[in-house]
């Protein structure tokens, strides 16, 4: 197993990097450039521009010295600058040196804010928005599901499956709008628009305004993002309870006079889960893009925005730098997949 | 559920009845299919809309493109008894039965011949993801060791690239090279080819290039699993190939879990086009695509709710219908639940 995650490590660096070609070759393969506007700036600003952004380079040369960038940790003596190209995650001092990694370049766009910056103040947003919405659709979908598919056939079935067939037809930009209408709007219960926490946070991430003035804002976004997911949790649990109830084994586990609460937790739930343990991952990279849509409804200030404004504005660092934190994610949670995978079927072996 | 007893009272070591009379898989599915109360409706449903986004002209009061500028935000009689809120400023104009949008259009018109986008895809969708993603999983499942490693691995790379940003840069890029290409290359005659279908041809290449991956990798799971069992292990020592093993042994035992994640993808390839033309990407205007119209909604979403919830409630009926469908057909094609009641 060990061995199973240290060669899935050096891989994800490999999936970084191709991930890294491909968007890099794409975007500066779409036509114009991030200078250019329905009137056209003069040539001479437009080189000044590129100059200064090293546009002007060979496109290998580009892509090498920003993976450098990002990727190398550089050992100087000089202390951190307020230059916007000078901005590191990641700043370690140890004695007179400086570690430093993680330079994801400026923004062109908001010409005073760099990568990091967008890392620092939105990302950490979208993450909690992202994760409330991951613990709705778990805790409301592993338990319907389960109390489904021990019901099957009666009203706690139809009931919990009808609930299930609701949520997953009604996507965010379905639910988001009626949300806001009807308990923003409409009743006065909730704020409509915005949310609660506000930079520095705890942790990088964690809000540090809690209670009810954080949840106001959060509860109807996340509920909103996570029904659909926790829906398809439901749903799957359900039907791979169903044929794991039906195994040989069960029959046996019940056979040798196992109180039917354990042969449930112990034998059936663990072998049941290996389905949904699947589709978390897509379902995880789902809540994620899905915070996206969420944002722009509810007016949440987190990354979601920069997604297709970087795009549209060829920002160049903007889409690399969102592209690789989420193919970055994305890697790290198919791999904790795999790892829970074997530990629920042992018959799976990775070495 | 299937209310019907089963053929024969025989079972076979596994629990799974043994059927006198031989029927095909297909048969036996669509005949406990219209005994299961939830797909029929869920069947009916897709009927109507079908029927709505064949007869769109038919049906549509007022052409999908038309604005009349003076009539914007108009609202009918009854929608004002439905959200009191739009009362102290809403122009009342009956011609326009589920008001009118921003450029004075008529909604209703517009909801009818968006069925036509989202149904488009509906059935596109698991066309392409399908046909790529069962072959690619089997054989990678099937036959296991260095091939199924190197095959899942190309999956993982792709599987590790954000499908929807994918898109979403696809899209750009095409929608932005559009005016670039010269006559005669495969970028202009895709471009022609994209404004003829309103903008749906890459919509449709970026779902099959994304949607295929999970296809592929629940195949191979299932495969894997499967082919461990002792059926399979018979059908071997009897020298049955390769390929006979894979159509007959293993396909109609994975075809359940298939048929369920493939319609519970219905849904989603509708509501990933909703997605793209929600933030602009989707189809061109002024074709008319639920998303596009929610999106020009939420706008205006505190003053004239009507313009998001209707286009909303199209969306979210139409796949629910598709849902109900789908787990009919789980009930019906999933030969593990069979003969239970």
């Amino acid at each position: 197993m060990g061995r199973f995650i240290v060669r899935r490590m050096l891989y994800m660096v490999v999936v970084i990097l191709v991930v890294s070609i491909i968007t890099f070759g794409l975007m500066h393969a779409i036509p114009g450039g991030p200078f250019s506007r329905e009137k056209a700036l003069p040539a001479a600003t437009i080189k000044i521009l590129e100059e200064r952004y090293h546009l002007d380079d060979p496109l290998w040369r580009q892509y090498v010295d920003y993976m450098n960038n990002v990727l190398i940790p550089h050992i100087t003596t000089t202390p951190p600058s307020k230059a916007l190209a000078d901005d590191c995650l990641v700043n370690i001092k140890i004695g007179k040196v400086w570690i430093r990694w993680m330079n994801f370049g400026p923004s062109f766009k908001s010409r005073a804010r760099t990568v990091n910056d967008i890392f620092r103040d939105n990302l950490p947003i979208s993450a909690q928005l992202g994760t409330m919405a991951l613990l709705v659709s778990i805790s409301i979908g592993m338990p319907l599901g389960i109390l489904a598919a021990l019901k099957q056939n009666t009203i706690w079935d139809y009931l919990g499956m009808g609930v299930s067939i609701l949520g997953v037809s009604v996507p965010v930009i379905v639910l988001g709008p009626i949300f806001v209408w009807l308990f923003g709007v409409a009743l006065h219960w909730l704020p409509p628009t915005g949310w609660g926490a506000k930079p520095p946070y705890f942790l990088g991430f964690l809000p540090t305004t809690l209670g009810w003035d954080f949840f106001k804002f959060a509860i109807m976004p996340a509920i909103a993002l996570g029904l659909g997911a926790s829906a398809i949790i439901a749903r799957l649990t359900r039907a791979s309870l169903l044929q794991t109830v039906r195994e040989d084994y069960i029959r046996t586990a019940r056979a040798k006079g196992l109180h039917e609460r354990v042969v449930i937790t112990r034998h059936a739930l663990k072998n049941s889960m290996i389905p949904v343990v699947t589709i978390l991952g897509p379902l995880f990279a789902g809540l994620v893009t899905g915070t996206f849509v969420t944002e722009l409804i509810f007016g949440i200030p987190g990354m979601g925005k920069y997604f297709v404004t970087s795009i549209t504005n060829r920002d160049y660092p903007v889409i690399m730098g969102t592209i690789l934190l989420y193919a970055v994610f994305l890697v790290i949670a198919n791999l904790a997949v795999d790892i829970m995978y074997a530990y629920l079927d042992p018959r799976i072996r990775y070495d | 559920m299937s209310q019907e007893k089963p053929i024969s009272k025989i079972h076979g070591s596994s629990g799974i009845p043994i059927l006198k009379k031989r029927e095909s898989l297909f048969k036996d599915g669509i005949r406990r299919l219209a005994k299961n109360r939830a797909s029929v409706v869920g069947a009916s449903l897709i009927l109507i809309i079908i029927l709505i986004a064949i007869f769109a002209p038919l049906i549509a009061i007022k052409p999908f493109a038309s604005q009349v500028l003076v009539d914007q935000n108009k609202v009918s009689e009854w929608l004002v008894s439905v959200f009191p809120t739009m009362k102290p400023y809403a122009q009342i104009s009956n011609d326009y039965p589920l008001g009118a949008d921003y450029v004075g259009r008529d909604l209703f018109s517009r909801i009818v011949y968006g069925a036509r986008i989202s149904l488009t895809v509906a059935f596109i969708g698991p066309f392409i993801s399908l046909l790529i993603g069962v072959i690619y999983g089997s054989i990678s499942g099937y036959f296991g060791g260095r091939v199924d490693n190197f095959m899942m691995r190309i999956v993982d790379i792709l599987y590790a690239f954000p499908s929807l940003l994918f898109i979403i840069l696809l899209l750009a890029f095409f929608r932005s090279s559009a005016a670039h290409f010269q006559p005669g290359t495969i970028g202009y005659i895709f471009v022609k080819f994209d404004e003829a279908l309103g903008g749906m041809f890459f919509i449709f290449v970026g779902i099959g290039l994304t949607a295929w991956e999970t296809m592929a990798r629940l195949t191979r799971g299932q495969v894997l699993s499967i082919r461990e069992k002792e059926f399979v292990e018979a059908a071997h020592t009897i020298g049955a190939s390769n390929l006979r093993i894979m159509f007959r042994h293993i396909l109609p035992n994975i075809l359940g879990p298939l048929v369920v994640a493939e319609t519970l993808a219905i849904p989603g390839y509708i509501s990933t086009e909703a997605f793209l033309s929600f933030i602009g990407l989707g189809v061109n205007p002024p074709t008319p695509s639920w998303g596009a119209m929610i999106s020009d909604g939420a706008i205006s979403l505190r003053s004239y709710p009507n313009q998001a919830i209707f286009p909303a409630l199209a969306l979210a009926i139409t796949m629910f219908a598709f849902n109900f469908l789908g787990d009919g057909l789980r009930d019906a094609l999933d030969p593990r639940l069979r003969g239970t009641q």
